[in-house]
């Protein structure tokens, strides 16, 4: 029995046993900003239309997210007749799964050491973090695909249909986006990529001219991913009956909302990583004590990612919804020449850079 | 209320102009909900919040009574024959002398309002030649059943003064 213990590698276990936990708080804290999201979100637009958001359930309107969940958790689930059943059912998990996993590769501040032990501020630090990221975000348009053919519904069908043509198209010119930058770091680790940031004094989001054009189109491209407004076209009410959720109720559409939110802080998430220097404080320097580092990275990550937040729900009160085929002109014959123009400009820029000069070490 | 004065935009010149003019018409916008937001809320927080009501809002009816507690009401049935809803219910009866009801001849023995079918047009109180009926500023007219909303004459009424002698200057 001893010679099995002494067999088994306790780091190794101890990492395990980290990221499951980790996993587990991450999952629980997203869905947590999820429900609070929801709450500031109609407290915003509340107050954007002049009015007071919901504010009788609880002090301040804040226990409205718990009787919506619990309104929700006991509405009836109606799958139509002539829906397919396992796929009507396997399509809102397909939808959030992907939205939640995401998470695992982002990291919202910098390593440090906690009582002699490495602390890591991700779950996972893969080389191919940008590249998983972007995987499993374009995974996310099948559970709205299926969820719209699964209904047996022409609406619910137009609005999985343009779910996915508007996410295929977007993709690519938030692909092209995100390139600039990996072309910038020379990495597609998501770690390596803040570190680069933070070595070079200035998010590549602000770098002049190629870093602005790329920021600009990965964020309208990544609104467009997360459908929200005013690209919310897959789920347009006044058109389509909500799209590829009309026959959706109970805890299966409050998945696909929570997908929706998960997604949008995905998109956030990513932008700061990619173009606004992640856990670096946009004002001040490091204290030099990376303890202190390690607290102040993730508070800093957690502000933007609130200003963020706040400039999706500004954006949803503003604008009115896009047509489709102005929808596809912007991305197609707008966005993806851009985005590709700007990403030969960087490559030719960062070839053409001095070596060591700044901010390209 | 602050409104944006909308003006022609200038031609954009060519493709750049295209962009910038777009992008100052997005901020134009998103400057507008962000002033908005800046507002504080028109919203009344209603049942802490009372409405301040004009004098003249039409709401629940009332039957007048004399400064010395008698009642306004002569049983004319006007109020009723003007009730374009057919909400109102009158019928009079001879004032008994010893003990009178109103100043009149005679008095509305029966006085009812159906308060589902008013729509509170105020025509009956503009048809009371004694100016008995009045419409109050009472508005949380709302209840549980169809039979609570119809209104007699004892919950019309207003409430009773204290009856002075020396004020009364009727007979007996």
């Amino acid at each position: 029995m001893s010679d099995l213990l002494a067999l088994i590698n306790w780091n190794i276990v101890l990492a395990i046993v980290t990221s499951f936990i980790k996993a587990f708080v991450i999952v629980n804290l997203l869905l947590a900003a999820f429900a609070y999201m929801t709450l500031t979100e109609r407290k915003v637009m509340g107050r954007m239309q002049v009015r007071y958001g919901p504010n009788r359930v609880g002090p301040f309107g804040l226990l409205q997210p718990i009787a919506d969940g619990i309104k929700l958790a006991f509405k009836e689930d109606i799958t139509p007749s002539q829906a397919n059943i396992w796929v009507h059912t396997i399509a809102p998990i397909l939808s959030l799964a992907p939205a939640l996993i995401i998470f695992a590769v982002i990291p919202i501040g910098p390593s440090t050491w906690v009582f002699n032990q490495p602390w890591t501020w991700y779950i996972a630090n893969i080389n191919v973090g940008f590249l998983y990221a972007t995987a499993i975000a374009s995974l996310g348009v099948y559970g709205i695909v299926l969820a719209g053919w699964a209904s047996n519904n022409k609406y619910s069908l137009l609005g999985g249909l343009r779910a996915s043509a508007q996410m295929i198209s977007y993709e690519l010119a938030q692909g092209l986006a995100a390139l600039t930058v990996v072309v910038m770091a020379g990495s597609i680790n998501l770690y390596e990529i803040v570190e680069q940031q933070n070595r070079a004094y200035i998010p590549f989001g602000l770098f002049p001219v190629v870093g602005w054009i790329a920021f600009a189109v990965y964020l309208v491209a990544g609104i467009a991913e997360s459908n929200r407004a005013p690209f919310d076209l897959p789920e347009a009410e006044g058109e389509l009956g909500a799209g590829f959720h009309t026959e959706y109720s109970g805890f299966k559409w409050s998945m696909f909302f929570m997908a929706e939110y998960v997604n949008m802080i995905n998109i956030s998430a990513l932008s700061i990583v990619l173009f606004l220097g992640g856990w670096w404080p946009a004002v001040g320097l490091w204290t030099g004590y990376p303890g202190l580092d390690g607290i102040i990275g993730p508070v800093i990550f957690v502000l933007k990612l609130a200003a963020f937040m706040f400039f999706f729900i500004w954006l949803r009160s503003t604008f009115p919804r896009l047509r489709y085929d102005r929808l596809m002109n912007l991305g197609w014959k707008f966005l993806f020449p851009l985005a590709l123009g700007n990403l030969v400009l960087t490559a030719i820029i960062v070839a053409l850079w001095p070596r060591g000069l700044w901010p390209f070490i | 209320m602050a409104y944006v004065e909308l003006k022609a935009p200038p031609e954009p010149a060519g493709l750049i102009g295209e962009i910038v003019a777009d992008m100052t018409a997005l901020a134009q916008g998103m400057s507008v909900t962000l002033r908005h937001m800046m507002q504080k809320p028109v919203t009344m927080q209603y049942p802490e919040e009372r409405p301040n009501l004009p004098d003249r809002h039409r709401g629940r009816h009332e039957l007048e009574r004399h400064e010395n507690g008698l009642e306004k009401c002569v049983g004319c049935e006007l109020c009723a024959l003007a009730c374009p809803a057919k909400a109102i219910f009158v019928e009079g009866a001879e004032n008994p002398p010893e003990a009178p009801f109103s100043i009149g001849e005679r008095y509305a023995k029966t006085y009812v309002v159906n308060m589902i079918r008013c729509i509170f047009c105020g025509f009956c109180v503009e048809a009371c030649p004694t100016e008995a009926l009045q419409l109050k500023r009472v508005f949380e007219l709302a209840d549980y059943s169809r039979q609570s909303m119809i209104y007699t004459k004892d919950m019309l009424l207003a409430p009773a003064h204290k009856k002075e002698p020396e004020d009364s200057w009727l007979p007996g």
